[in-house]
This record gives C-alpha cells, structure tokens and sequence, in this order.
C-alpha cells in the first residue's frame, strides 16, 4: 500500500519517517494537529530500524498509534523531488509516489503550514585505492541487506572505518553465519578512551546505550572478532572484485605508518567513516547551515526558515536516541505547542552524547594520505585523485563549483553525494585558504535524478 | 519472516528468489556483486550504499533503464537486463 488519505488538510508535514519522523508526527498528533507523513522507502522505520518487509519491525509501536490514526496519513515510496520556496512561509513540496525510480508515478504538491524535515543522513566513505572494486560496501549496504533482507554480502568479510555502527554491522553479519576477518577503527586508542571516559556521570543518563555497545563487544570476543584500533584499510586488491585488503597502522591524525602494512584475504569489505545529513530539501528551502554542514536549529528545532523545523541526523549526526528526542521536540513546535521539560532535558542528555562521538571517532586529515593519485574520487564520472590534484595545481581554484565544471567530479548521478566531502577535504589541503564556498556540493535544487516524462506535466518549480 | 517464491529474468536466465526481496538483493543472494559496467573505464560495478544514494547499482527493469537494484522489490515475471554502462 502507497498511501492512505486521512486528514484533508496538511497542518504538519514531515518528511522522512525514521525515528524523528515518526516521533515529530505523533508528537505533532498529540498536539493537535493534522499530520502527513512521508518516506521515500516503501515501509517506515528509517535505516535505524530496516526489518523485512512482512515484519513488524522495531518501529512497531510508533508506527501502530500512527497508521490507526484518521488524522495522519502515512504516504509511503514517495520520493521529494523538489521544494518551491513560498515568502514567509515553508515551500511547496513535491512528490512522487510510486515504486522506486518508475515511470508512472503519481505526482503530488503539499502546502503545509508547518514542515518537518527528518531526511536522516547516508554513510560517509572516504575513497582508498580500489575502493570502487565490487565486494567494496558501504557498513551501511551490509546492514541494510542484512536486517532487510537477510543476505549477506560475503563469506568473509572485513568492517573497517569509524565509529560505533562498525559494532552493530558486524553483530548481524556474525548473525548471518559470516566470518568477520576483523573490525578495524581508525580512532586510536588514546582517543578512544578521552572521548569515551570524560564526564563519566553523563553515561549513566545513556546507560541503555552503554549496554548496547557493550553487548556488541561481548559478541565480538565471542566469536573472536579481532577489534583493531588506530588502523585502516588503506587498499583493496583484486582485479573484477576485492579478494583482500591492506590494513595498516594510523597515527593520531589518521596518516597512515609505513612498514605496518598487514595483508587479509576477504570476499567482501564493509567500509564506513561517519555519516552526512541529507539536508539538500533544507539548502533548497533556504534553510541555513553550519560549519558541519548540518542544518542550524533553535531550541525549538526551528530552522532559519519560518515554518520549517528540523531534526534527527540532518541537524547533527547524533543518533537514534537524540532523533527521536529531537522529533518529539521538532513535531510538538511545528502543531504550534511547546516543547516539555522532559522532552528538553532528554534532548540535552542525548546531545551530550553525541559530542562524544565526535571526539572519538571524528575523521581526521591525515587519511588523505592513504589516497594515490590512481584512486577513483568520484565513482560517477570516474575522476581520479591526480586529476583533481592536477586540476588544483594547474588552476589554483579555490571554487568547489568551478572544480566540478573543470574536473567533472559531483556530475554524475548521485549529485556528489559519494565525493563531494572528500573533493572539500583535497582542496582544503591542496589550495591555500581552502574553499570559498565550502558546502557547495550538498547543494541539489533537483534533490533526486528524475524522469523528464513525469515531471513535465507539471514542470520544475 | 521473508514472502513467497518468485522468479525473475536476469539476462535471459530465470533467477529465483523470494517476495520482498530487492533486485540488489536477489543477485547478492545468487554470489553476484557486480552486474554494470562504467561508462568511462568500463568497470564493474554492482552493490555499494545499499540505501539509494550512489546509483552504482543500476540495472534495466521490464525495459525502463536507470532502476536503482537496491531500492526496487523484486517482482514476479520481472525482466532484469544488466550489464548496461552508466552514461
């Protein structure tokens, strides 16, 4: 089922329905107003909370109290294409429902008064000779395949990159009956343990989080999963599909020592280095940003623009916890009520956490190192680090924009969202004074590849 | 719980899978990882966000070019052409 109709009138829409979403539509719900809740999947529950379709699904209760409620309308494969910016008021959005990438879907324009953008965020992987070899997935593609499907995407695999979510994917590979070679964090361990330890008391107020990475650990050593700090993969070998790895040795700023090199034979690799918030509806809307890129909210996850609200990772890569405190606040102040002190105070708890994360897992400068001039940047149109090199050298441009129309790197079609932040990072190290206008490849008037033949009916706004 | 038994047409051959599963997913759960080739270098490519975002993974549904494997369920009498370059 696409979609089911309940309220005639959009009070509140809210785009995206993880677990901000769906928090924002309830919270929004229980304040009175009518909510329509979209998602570009064809089930809700986010990435956070992917199950097979048939399923209930950890979302289950959330989505429950919604789907029985006449007064919101869940609207499922509806991809955004576009906003239209309105004076003083949030922009027109616009929607195509129907299955993934088809030709016939139905187009819809909403109006709401208020609107909640909940987009989440997608992996960051930082490019690595032989990184576009097949069997090289984002931590992200073997998670989704896992819990969604129940594939798996090797028999032996290796998971390497940054952060807490390397734990969970190997959990449920391990679940699958895979051999996991090894998890490699590239955050050292002196690093490690300054952003985990400080403050000791606030990990008590996250102790369910607490638990949960420490359940991961314990199916680690059980399975005798090696968990290697400070390293990378630096290389994948192999000639039409990775058949191993490099794993080498890091120093604090992620450059990678020469002479610790170790060789592992693997089918498959997970790779993931952080992750970007999908804020191209927010850019289009005229939201503003900050320095990380993420959308710039108020205490009432008010974005810069009036009526449009924000929250979860497209504010700030926090977390399914700080996601859902963030959508009740963001779902409660765009129905026109005020957020609770419990809501507040969990958000405050939540946001401290992720502060944390940053700290110790953070990507740091020095992985450009590891990326030789014959590396595929830009998987789309296939440029490489020495072009962009050249490229940089040769004109000394300090524009992300005249680099893309120069190099061709961001044209492609995932509109730069695989390189955009690794070719910010070259040109930040190889041009004085970096970009001039940093953020510019998250920047999607047209947020995704469309059909001409469906949109032409009702044009591009 | 994963659905019913269904049969799609991967390059003439018939492939089977199971209801829910995406085209991405019934060809990784067949041993294949790659099955584009890029239109610069010819490479192969085939799953890598998993989530609809890098558009590596894309094949020819019953005709219609351009389909992310990753994002499209896989449904029954489909006919899936792969191997097509990207530009």
């Amino acid at each position: 089922m696409w979609w089911r109709r309940g309220s005639a009138v959009t009070d509140v829409l809210v785009i995206g329905a993880g677990p901000a979403g769906l928090a924002a539509a309830l919270a929004a719900r229980q304040a009175g107003a009518g909510v329509v809740l979209l998602d570009a999947s064809d089930q809700t529950g986010g990435q956070y909370w992917r199950h097979p379709p048939g399923d209930p699904g950890a979302d289950e209760e959330l989505r429950g109290s919604l789907t029985a409620d006449p007064g919101c309308e869940i609207v499922t494969s509806a991809q955004v294409w576009a906003v239209g910016r309105r004076e003083g008021a949030p922009p027109s959005v616009h929607v195509l429902v129907g299955p993934a990438d088809g030709d016939g879907r139905s187009a819809r324009v909403l109006n709401p008064r208020a609107l909640v953008l909940a987009t989440g965020a997608h992996e960051r992987t930082l490019p690595f000779p032989g990184w576009d070899l097949p069997g090289v997935v984002t931590a992200g593609a073997a998670q989704a395949m896992a819990k969604g499907e129940r594939v798996a995407v090797g028999r032996r695999v290796l998971i390497a990159g940054a952060g807490p979510f390397l734990l969970p994917v190997a959990s449920s590979l391990l679940r699958l009956g895979v051999q996991v070679a090894g998890v490699v964090e590239a955050g050292g361990w002196a690093r490690l343990a300054r952003g985990w330890s400080q403050r000791p008391r606030e990990l008590l107020s996250v102790r369910g989080k607490a638990a949960e990475l420490a359940g991961y650990a314990w199916e680690l050593a059980r399975h005798s999963v090696p968990y290697r700090t400070g390293s990378a993969v630096v290389a994948a070998h192999g000639t039409d599909r990775v058949t191993a790895v490099t794993v080498a040795r890091l120093d604090q700023d992620w450059k990678p020592q020469p002479g610790t090199e170790r060789w592992v034979a693997v089918d498959a690799v997970c790779v993931s280095h952080g992750f970007v918030p999908r804020t191209e509806l927010g850019l289009a809307s005229g939201c503003a940003a900050g320095p990380d890129g993420a959308l710039v909210v108020d205490e009432a996850q008010r974005t810069t623009v009036p009526g449009v609200y924000a929250a979860g990772e497209v504010t700030g890569i926090g977390g399914a916890d700080l996601a859902l405190a963030e959508g009740a606040v963001a779902g409660r102040c765009a129905a026109g009520a005020a957020a609770t002190s419990a809501q507040l105070l969990q958000r405050a708890v939540h946001r401290r956490f992720a502060a944390r994360l940053e700290a110790a897992h953070g990507i740091r400068p020095g992985w450009t190192a590891w990326v030789t001039d014959d590396t595929t940047v830009c998987r789309c149109e296939e440029v490489t680090a020495g072009e962009l090199r050249g490229v940089l050298a040769d004109t000394g441009t300090r524009g992300l924009r005249s680099l893309k129309l120069t190099s061709r790197a961001g044209l492609g079609a995932c509109q730069g969202r695989m390189c955009g932040r690794s070719v910010e990072d070259l040109m930040r190290q190889a041009v004085p004074g970096g970009p001039l206008d940093p953020g510019r490849t998250e920047a999607r008037p047209i947020a995704v590849p469309v059909r001409l033949g469906e949109i032409s009916t009702e044009g591009i706004p | 719980m994963m659905g019913a038994p269904l049969t799609v047409t991967v390059d003439g051959e018939p492939v089977p899978g199971v209801a829910g599963q995406t085209i991405a997913g019934l060809l990784l759960a067949r041993g294949r990882l790659a099955w584009r080739e890029t239109g610069r270098t010819g490479r192969p490519r085939g799953l890598f966000c998993g989530i609809g975002v890098c558009f590596d993974c894309l094949v020819v549904v019953n005709g219609l070019r351009d389909v992310r494997a990753c994002q499209r369920r896989a449904v029954d009498g489909d006919v899936v052409e792969t191997g097509i370059s990207g530009d």
